[in-house]
């Protein structure tokens, strides 16, 4: 017998972790797996929501065709727009947050007043966010507005929420002051994991904390960092509730989630919708696999 | 031993001004919502840094004029619910794939993880169907069963890893008692993970108690809407005039027990998060 | 090759046929072919990785058995779940049920076996008796002590009333001072219960001072079954020679130089003879071949004589001297075993190789059957 006896003791602890795995495998696939085809395969037909049951199979048609994605205006602008916040609030959150995490690493009175503090913003629920930002951005009634405008930083009230050249820079802030909590930590743990030698070699060495930094702390939390930075992105890509709630279906600040949404809620598109989120989806599919590879490879190469 | 020269003066000045600042910029918001919400009528049209009376009207309000009530309890239910469904689908998820060896186990657990990538939209349609063909349209079951696509991906990780430092001893001698594999988890391991289950609850709670997207797809009339929806929804007399008051009410009722949670358990909250995006 | 099912021979407890185990290309176990007699207290004893773990937990179930046989009672063991094979295992983590009192950790298999609950509490406090454990049953195990911790493990064992008791290096996270007052309990214990006992460990002291029986175990192979005095006055092989002893055997290489009816005559590094009381059947002149004398038999003397070494090192432990000598009779030092030594550190002696103690060893480290003593 060449084959390796697969006995009997083996094989039954394989089939009790089947047995195990079951339920929480059916439940994921009737409510990931299931679903994500479907979409995939309703985005190749022409379905409507008002008269699911009568959809045709259109092929490619509502992403080449002439009314597809491809050549929809709307669709690109969300796509940019989407990259553009991605980019936005991804660097601007991994630096906010790296500076949080540097000062939390140093022991002061009241540091853990400090880390609940900024776990706040992480608290509160997107909608509740969006909602009280709101109301700081009003532009009559606004708190921020009231502050620029004493301090003399602008010399009349900008409509925040509505006028749509503020409008990427509001949903920005409001992003940031809500996740930066979120890659503070993360950044801090990394910080935390680093060996405490390297710097007590630099302060004997007399090297300025700033060089240190950039010499020594960077390029030993770079592999954490990038798994945090692309994590984020990949949130920040798939961003819905905070632009909703904040700025509804306004193109200037219209992502491919929120595009998707319309099309297949209020627009009733419920095929050309489909075919959208399925774009997104494989973006995200193929940032992900990145992800894995940079990760791998990043633990696997120092 | 350090000279109180200058320079360090200036140095530890300007860090606790980092410090506020920080702190500032992350309390700041909330602070001012509930500074609005104690405000009412005209009061709401001048813009206070501090609080010059406080009146509770808007949080009277808030309960007369919008179902609100009915969005907290809704929201409870679901998201208790929903953590013990997780909990359970997870804990025995996990006894797999941390205490057997099986082929495709690695792979199984890499497509668990990827599948809380999924853009919530994309299964949108498809859930929708699905809600739909099962009867449960605008029915809380229907949140239930959808949020299961986030909430298991980070349950069925953590609770691997947690299972996984358990001795193999313990569980050895359990086999020699004659204990099920059922028996093993319930009455062996699951008293040893409470921490990882209290993280995962938590986190899991967390995620049910916020989410917006599906709670606003799959329900239609305000018996059945959970708060996020509730509020984002508050309307006014006229159409385009928010009941500002009442909202930050709402903010703040929702928002005050959460912080509290997350402050009381932010310990077990971030070891939670960072299991899974750090060490990958 | 296929065993014989052995016939149900009450003297015989565990029977192992060809038992071998393998993950893959590597080879853990090989060949084993070992009866354990009831009631008798069995010791697999070697180094670490040489098995001896593995053979007990596939004894228990723990793990299975990819080649040969194994049988208790006469019954096939094989597939059986090790709940049912009638047997109870102390593990080296004493592997308490944390979140349980003493108590309940010893009642949880029997409740799992629905054992009534009176009969289940008069084994359980039949057990504490015997292991004076009693004021500790609502205890935690965090609240005891690593010995206390060992207690209940045995305990917990106890209250199976199982036909076989296992024990994986049970004292190996003790203290010494603990271990030997253990090592004492256990053999209370075992004239106690009067069940057959297979014993694993890597110390020697324990497996000379416990065991009825010992199996030495290298590398995936039995390398001698017998009781320790035997294994340690006739080992049969290089290895259980040399891991019996301390200090351990010391060995010198030599060639054969010529036999006879009353011995064998082997020739040493330095030039001298040796007279070893072994058989000369099919020795060949010229053999290579290595000769083995313990420490305590080394006689050291100052005076002159054929073999010359220095002295090295003299430790001293008070009752008894190891002396370290270094001679041009072998590569390694030579160590000494003698009440008080003669000489000191950098002084010439004499030391004589008793022919009735030399053991010697062929080269494949086989023993050349001793001519004394029945051989």
């Amino acid at each position: 017998m060449t084959e390796e006896p697969a006995d009997r003791l083996t094989r039954k602890r394989a089939r009790t972790a089947w047995v195990f795995l079951a339920p929480m495998l059916v439940v994921l696939a009737l409510v990931a797996a299931w679903p994500l085809l479907r979409t995939i395969w309703l985005g190749l037909t022409d379905a409507n929501l008002l008269r699911l049951d009568q959809s045709k199979w259109i092929g490619l048609d509502n992403f080449t065709g002439k009314y597809g994605l491809l050549h929809d205006k709307v669709w690109w602008h969300a796509v940019k727009n989407t990259l553009w916040f991605t980019f936005l609030t991804v660097t601007i959150e991994t630096t906010l947050g790296m500076v949080i995490a540097l000062v939390l690493t140093k022991t002061f009175p009241g540091r853990a007043l400090v880390r609940a503090a900024v776990l706040v913003p992480w608290a509160i629920p997107t909608v509740v966010s969006a909602k009280m930002w709101s109301w700081m951005l009003n532009d009559q009634f606004g708190i921020i507005n009231h502050a620029l405008l004493s301090l003399g930083v602008i010399d009349s009230p900008k409509a925040w929420t509505a006028d749509p050249s503020l409008l990427m820079t509001s949903v920005v802030i409001v992003d940031v002051w809500k996740t930066t909590p979120f890659m503070a930590l993360l950044i801090l743990a990394a910080l935390q994991m680093l060996p405490t030698e390297c710097y007590e070699a630099a302060r004997i060495d007399g090297v300025h904390p700033i060089k240190v930094f950039f010499k020594v702390t960077l390029p030993l939390i770079r592999p954490a960092l990038m798994v945090a930075m692309i994590f984020r992105a990949l949130d920040a890509i798939r961003i819905f509730d905070l632009i909703y709630v904040l700025t509804g279906t306004r193109e200037s600040t219209m992502t491919m989630s929120i595009y998707a949404r319309q099309q297949l809620i209020e627009f009733q598109q419920v095929g050309y919708g489909s075919a959208a989120s399925t774009l997104l989806f494989f973006i995200v599919a193929l940032l992900t696999v990145i992800y894995v590879v940079v990760g791998r490879v990043k633990l696997g190469g120092d | 031993m350090p000279a109180l020269t200058v320079r360090s003066v200036v140095r530890k000045v300007l860090f606790y001004a980092l410090v506020l600042a920080i702190v500032g910029f992350a309390v700041f918001p909330f602070y001012y919502a509930i500074l609005s919400s104690l405000k009412t009528g005209s009061e709401l049209f001048s813009v206070d840094y501090f609080p010059v009376k406080w009146n509770f009207g808007n949080y009277v309000g808030v309960f007369r004029d919008n179902p609100f009530a009915t969005n907290l309890w809704n929201s409870l239910i679901v998201a208790v619910v929903t953590v013990a469904v997780s909990l359970f689908l997870g804990v025995t998820a996990a006894y797999a794939l941390a205490r057997i060896r099986f082929r495709g186990r690695g792979l199984l657990l890499m497509t668990i993880l990827g599948v809380s990538m999924f853009p919530q939209i994309a299964v949108l349609s498809g859930m929708y169907q699905l809600i739909r063909a099962l009867g449960l349209y605008n029915n809380l079951g229907a949140l239930v069963l959808s949020y299961m696509i986030f909430t298991l991906p980070f349950t069925v990780w953590v609770l691997t890893t947690f299972m996984r430092e358990l001795p193999k001893e313990l569980e050895e001698a359990a086999i020699l008692d004659g204990a099920s594999p059922w028996v093993i988890v319930t009455r062996v391991f699951m008293p040893l993970m409470g921490p990882a289950l209290v993280t995962t609850g938590l986190l899991a709670f967390i995620a049910a108690w916020n989410e917006f997207l599906f709670a606003l797809t799959f329900t239609l009339t305000n018996e059945e809407r959970t708060v996020p929806v509730g509020i984002a929804l508050m309307s006014g007399a006229s159409a385009h005039e928010l009941p500002w008051g009442n909202i930050m009410a709402a903010s703040v009722i929702v928002t005050l027990p959460l912080v509290l949670l997350v402050l009381i358990f932010q310990r077990r909250i971030v070891s939670g998060l960072t299991a899974g995006a750090v060490k990958g | 090759m296929a065993n014989p099912k052995p016939s149900a021979d009450p003297s015989v407890c565990i029977s192992l046929a060809g038992v071998g185990k393998h993950y893959g290309k590597t080879k853990v176990l090989e060949d084993i072919n070992l009866e354990i007699k009831t009631d008798e207290f069995c010791v697999f004893v070697g180094p670490s990785g040489c098995g001896k773990s593995t053979l007990l937990r596939m004894i228990a179930g723990l793990e299975s058995i990819t080649s040969g046989d194994l049988f208790i009672d006469g019954k096939r063991m094989n597939e059986v779940e090790p709940s049912q094979r009638g047997i109870a295992m102390v593990f080296q983590s004493y592997a308490l049920y944390p979140h349980m009192t003493v108590y309940d950790n010893m009642a949880f298999g029997l409740k799992l076996n629905k054992l009534p609950k009176t009969e289940a509490d008069k084994r359980i406090r039949e057990a504490a008796r015997m292991l004076k454990i009693e004021p500790l049953l609502e205890r935690l195990p965090k609240e005891l002590s690593g010995g206390q911790r060992q207690r209940v493990a045995i305990g917990r064992a106890i209250t199976r009333h199982a036909k076989i008791f296992l024990f994986d290096e049970p004292l190996s996270n003790l203290d010494a001072a603990l271990r030997v007052s253990m090592r004492g309990e256990l053999s209370r214990l075992r004239k106690q219960l009067q069940t057959t006992m297979v014993y694993v460990t890597h110390d020697q002291v324990e497996a000379m001072t416990m065991a009825d029986r010992l199996v030495v175990l290298h590398a995936g192979h039995i390398e001698q079954v017998g009781s320790p005095l035997e294994v340690y006055h006739r080992p049969r092989t290089l290895f259980a020679a040399g891991f019996l002893g301390s200090p351990r055997m010391n060995f010198l290489r030599g060639e054969v130089a010529s036999t006879s009816a009353a011995g064998v005559t082997i020739k040493l590094a330095d030039g001298t003879t040796v007279d070893a009381k072994v058989s000369s059947d099919g020795v060949t002149v010229g053999q290579k071949v290595t000769v083995g004398v313990r420490p305590e038999h080394m006689r050291i003397t100052t005076g002159t004589g054929p073999r010359q070494a220095t002295v090295q090192l003299v430790e001293d432990l008070g009752d008894h001297s190891i002396m370290h000598l270094e001679s041009a009779a072998s590569e390694d030092r030579l160590l000494a075993k003698v009440e008080s030594a003669p000489a000191g550190e950098g002084d010439k002696v004499t030391f004589e190789l008793p022919p009735e103690e030399c053991h010697v060893f062929d080269a494949g480290e086989r023993a050349l059957p001793r001519l004394d003593r029945g051989a």
